[in-house]
């Protein structure tokens, strides 16, 4: 049951798109501070669910809840970090424009927004790439560059939606210990969705997997990994193999 | 020297006509040689007539431009964005946009008599629709997950407007501008052509009425040259704006 450590919650939310169930009996919460990834096969309702959160689409019956509030529409406590970056970025504003668009939504006024802006470009490691052009830094920047534009907004909730999916495999490594750095220095819940069981197990405190048509909650699973997390020691762990092998069964149930 | 082969055909196009019309034409009312053109297209820039009904033509042509191309952009954006308000004008639109804009040159003349209004009026009626058109194109074509990032921000319509679908569209706009100021020197010229008694097409007629075909040609020449160097302004504008995103469409000329 939800209660003051609730960040938020989806409460016997079903949702239909033209006349077609796509979510159903989706029943949970998350804990303020905590780090839940949602996995589960393409098309099964991951971004769906993530679109409800952020108040882009309602639900057809049920309620999803931010705080003690019913998500009614887009909330500056929440923030998303979308998969392709190539789009979601402005490409006539530079690193700083592209961040200060959401100070700027925020109604900071223009004198503070360089001091604001330049804290959270370090923080993504792009200080010296602050006045280039989206088209002119690499894919994984370009997603670091979203990052710290969500993170401008000050969300409480920071939303990813297979934010290193299209990344090659080093990137992503340093991308996602970042977003764990972020994550704990903040104190954010970040609901984080994967179709990559091994992302979902090194990041989360706890893993959500669907099943698909209607995308249902299949199975929760707490993940007591020590933090902070490691590349090697993480992936080494003996729980960490346990899980992965317990929820590799999950998963193929799902994808039969 | 690739960047000037281009001007090889036109150079030996005149120099053809020169050569027929000296082989051939003693005395003509109607056509004149190329040299002559040219004689009387550099004296009438001298004598400042060329350059004041050069001015004239532009004011009409921009001052039409302005007015047609500012309400076709705000109302293609508000049509892009309103599927209600695409509904409701959507038979209005198609019925007013095929007269003819040079059919309204009576009306106007009508309302407004000689001068620069009555050719504003007709140049800003006939930009209007490529405007509205071009800006509704360019307003579905801009990437929805903008949009979105513009709605989960809290973006004001108005702060969307501004800043997220004005420079998405921008570089889609700018080509619908240059389109438009091909269509209002056409227009504007025609204006003057048919009922204004100022500018360029207003200099063509004079020539004509007065058999001096070498000062027709010469204006003739003149206004392809400004044409041209109109459209080659924009071009550069358009380049140096949006350079960094590289995605100008140049494929369209005006
Ligand atoms: N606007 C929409 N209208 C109708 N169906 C939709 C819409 N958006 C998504 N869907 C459908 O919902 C299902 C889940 O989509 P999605 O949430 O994108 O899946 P995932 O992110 O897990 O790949 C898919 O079958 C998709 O076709
Ligand atoms: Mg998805």
């Amino acid at each position: 049951m939800p209660d003051s450590k609730t960040a938020f919650s989806f409460e016997g939310v079903h949702l239909e798109l033209g006349g077609r169930p796509i979510l159903q009996d989706i029943n949970f919460a998350v804990k303020r501070g905590e780090f839940a990834c949602v996995i589960g096969a393409s098309g099964c309702g991951k971004t769906t669910l993530l679109r409800l959160l952020a108040g882009l689409v309602k639900p057809t019956s049920g309620s999803v809840r931010l705080g003690d509030q019913t998500v009614t529409a887009p909330s500056r406590e929440v923030a998303v970090v979308f998969q392709d970056y190539s789009r979601a970025l402005l490409p006539w504003r530079t690193a700083t424009g592209n961040v200060s668009l959401a100070l700027e939504a925020i109604g900071v006024p223009p004198a503070e927004r360089a001091d604001r802006i330049a804290p959270l470009l370090a923080k993504v490691g792009l200080t010296d790439h602050a006045e280039k052009y989206p088209s002119q830094l690499s894919g994984g920047m370009q997603q670091r560059l979203q990052i710290a534009r969500s993170l401008a907004q000050d969300p409480s909730v920071l939303l990813m939606d297979e934010p290193f999916g299209a990344l090659d495999a080093m990137t992503r490594q340093s991308l996602q210990d970042e977003v764990l750095r972020i994550a704990s220095e903040r104190h954010a819940t970040v609901l984080f969705v994967t179709h990559d069981l091994e992302e979902a197990l090194y990041l989360g405190d706890r893993v959500i997997a669907l099943y698909s048509n209607p995308g249902r909650v299949a199975r929760m699973v707490d993940i007591p990994l020590p933090r902070p997390r490691d590349q090697l020691a993480t992936r080494e762990h003996p729980e960490f193999l346990r899980l992965r092998r317990e929820l590799f069964t999950v998963m193929e149930e799902i994808h039969a | 020297m690739r960047r000037w082969r281009g001007i090889i055909v036109p150079l030996v196009v005149l120099l053809v006509a020169e050569i027929t019309f000296r082989a051939t034409v003693t005395m003509s009312d109607s056509l004149a040689p190329p040299s002559r053109a040219v004689g009387a297209l550099l004296g009438a820039l001298a004598d400042g007539t060329l350059l004041a009904n050069t001015a004239r033509t532009l004011a009409g042509m921009l001052g039409g431009l302005a007015i047609g191309g500012i309400a076709g952009l705000a109302a293609g954006i508000a049509i892009g964005f309103s599927e209600t308000l695409r509904r409701a004008s959507f038979l209005t639109i198609e019925l007013l946009r095929p007269i003819p804009s040079v059919a309204l040159l009576p009306l106007s003349l009508l309302i407004f008599g000689f001068g620069y209004s009555m050719e504003i009026a007709v140049v800003a009626f006939a930009t209007f629709w490529p405007a509205l058109i071009l800006t509704q194109n360019a307003v579905a074509q801009i990437e929805p997950r903008l949009i979105e990032v513009a709605r989960l921000m809290g973006l004001s319509r108005l702060e969307t407007a501004w800043k997220i679908v004005l420079p998405a569209a921008a570089p889609r706009l700018m080509t619908a501008l240059r389109l438009a100021a091909g269509l209002a020197l056409v227009v504007a010229v025609t204006a003057e052509i048919v009922s204004n008694p100022q500018g360029l097409g207003h200099d063509l007629m004079i020539a004509q009425e007065t058999l001096r075909p070498e000062r027709m040609f010469g204006v003739l020449l003149w206004v392809g040259l400004f044409g041209w160097g109109k459209n080659a302004a924009l071009l550069r504008l358009e380049r140096w704006m949006f350079s960094h995103r590289g995605e100008v469409d140049t494929s369209v000329a005006a």
